[in-house]
């Protein structure tokens, strides 16, 4: 039984920092395809959207692929810093980031849209520059639409599997998040085991969701 | 009023599929359903053609995993024909559970434990011994509690003294054929599979050593007490003892039981 309290805090802290990738390159790139027009915008906005549609098994593969210890990426990592990738927590955070990126992404997007260009022109009008007009005038008009694309994201990467299972394996306090932990112990037939994972996992879920909805859309930026 | 043309040869159509689709379904309720231990897979799909024919009408469905995940989908209520399992252990478990037919029970085949690395790896462990030693950091076994081949190294490695300066180093496999892709992807330096998995793919891996186990490598086949197809499943594993099954067997490295 404390191996479930290992695997949900395996899993919290996979989940946080996928989560906090996403809050960087999701919300950056969502905010580059609102406001930036240029050729073939839509047909990258379907590439960025992809990991929702494909099956994460498809993408488990890729990320094998790329991030291998023979991968492009995996071995250009192994040559110059020493580092593999495949079987550590790490791994799992990026598989648990890339599923879930599109949920970030689509959501600052249509936030972002919305914002009225002519309020960040006047901020430039009155002297504040780029960076200030996001943080200060873009970022908090959009902060409902993101925030609830975040807690999404948040939510997907609690309960990935498939990707995660293909790069980061199931090794117990390493790589073996809940969702890992509870098909293992199916498949091993240890009921007892399986029926608590699955407890802790559901209070976990509606906890989560709880709080989504304390900080959910209408609470947490009033709009201007 | 356009669109009734439209309608009407719609709902036909549906229909008709329907229907194929739930012929289809009726068919495949006489197909026999043989769930074998992934290390069975290649030979297994090559047997069934020999099966097929000297029985018309009988179509093989296979359904490969590790023995574990596969005792728990016939203890769950799977339909399932034939179980054919990698190691005693769980055929003894499904036996005690009254889920297989005790008397029509036949070990049909035997394996070997082996170590193998990388092909292109440039440490090859000469003994068990040597994978304690820190040049082998990712160690690939079958998962204990659900992969036979897991629980055989662990016996193994418990026997030598070496499980716990091991385990720390194990990657958990979810198959024998997993276990065999991580060491052929390279992503683990060494790995417990048996020898005719290190067979099917010798570009990619090579033997460093064959282990010998405390107690000897055997799978047993028999058909599922609620099994649909009693008959034709009780012939499937007398099949695999007879002559021509056992000379697919032995291509593919298998050992006689």
């Amino acid at each position: 039984m404390e191996g479930a309290w290992v695997a949900l805090a395996l899993t919290l802290k996979v989940a946080g920092w996928a989560t906090a990738l996403n809050l960087i390159f999701g919300v950056g790139v969502g905010y580059a395809m609102a406001r930036w027009r240029f050729p073939g915008r839509e047909l990258a906005d379907a590439v960025l959207t992809l990991p929702m549609v494909m099956p994460p098994t498809v993408l488990g593969y890729y990320m094998l692929v790329l991030i291998g210890t023979h991968g492009p990426i995996g071995a250009w990592l192994l040559q110059h810093f020493g580092i593999r990738l495949i079987f550590t927590w790490q791994a799992a955070v990026i598989a648990a980031a890339v599923v879930s990126f599109p949920l970030v992404f689509k959501s600052a997007r249509a936030a972002f849209e919305t914002v009225d260009p002519q309020l960040e022109d006047a901020a430039r009008l009155l002297g504040i520059g780029e960076v200030g007009v996001f943080f200060r005038v873009s970022l908090p008009l959009a902060g409902r639409g993101v925030l609830a694309g975040l807690l999404l994201a948040f939510a997907r990467a609690l309960g990935e599997f498939g990707a995660t299972l293909m790069v980061a394996g199931s090794i117990p306090g390493k790589t073996q998040t809940l969702s890992i932990a509870v098909y293992e112990a199916v498949q091993a037939g240890q009921d007892d085991t399986a029926n608590f994972l699955v407890a802790v996992t559901s209070v976990t879920c509606i906890a989560v969701l709880l709080s989504a909805g304390r900080l959910a859309p209408g609470r947490v930026a009033p709009r201007a | 009023m356009d669109d009734l043309p439209i309608r009407s040869t719609t709902l036909p159509r549906l229909l008709a599929f329907a229907l194929a689709a739930g012929l289809s379904l009726a068919a495949q309720a006489a197909d026999l359903t043989v769930s074998a231990a992934a290390s069975l897979t290649n030979a297994f799909k090559d047997l069934a053609p020999l099966f097929e024919a000297a029985n018309p009408g009988t179509k093989l469905q296979f359904n490969f995993a590790a023995s574990g995940p596969l005792l728990q989908q016939i203890v769950k209520g799977a339909p399932v024909d034939v179980f054919a399992s990698a190691d005693q252990e769980t055929m003894d478990q499904a036996q005690a559970q009254g889920f297989v037919q005790a008397a029509q029970r036949r070990n049909f085949v035997s394996n070997t434990l082996v170590v193998i690395v990388p092909a292109a790896s440039a440490r090859v462990p000469a003994g068990l011994k040597d994978l304690a030693q820190p040049a082998f950091e990712r160690v690939a076994i079958g998962l204990p509690a659900s992969v036979p081949v897991g629980r055989y190294a662990q016996g193994v490695l418990e026997a030598a003294g070496l499980w716990a300066a091991i385990e720390p180093k194990m990657i958990g496999a979810q198959s024998v054929r997993q276990a065999l892709d991580y060491v052929a992807r390279g992503e683990v330096d060494a790995g417990f599979v048996y020898s005719t998995d290190a067979a099917l793919m010798a570009d990619k891996v090579k033997v460093a050593f064959s282990v010998p186990t405390v107690k000897p490598i055997l799978y047993p086949a028999a058909p599922i007490a609620a099994g649909p197809n009693g008959a034709v499943a009780q012939r499937f594993v007398e099949f695999l003892t007879a002559p021509p099954a056992q000379a697919v067997l032995a291509k593919y490295g298998f050992g006689k039981p």
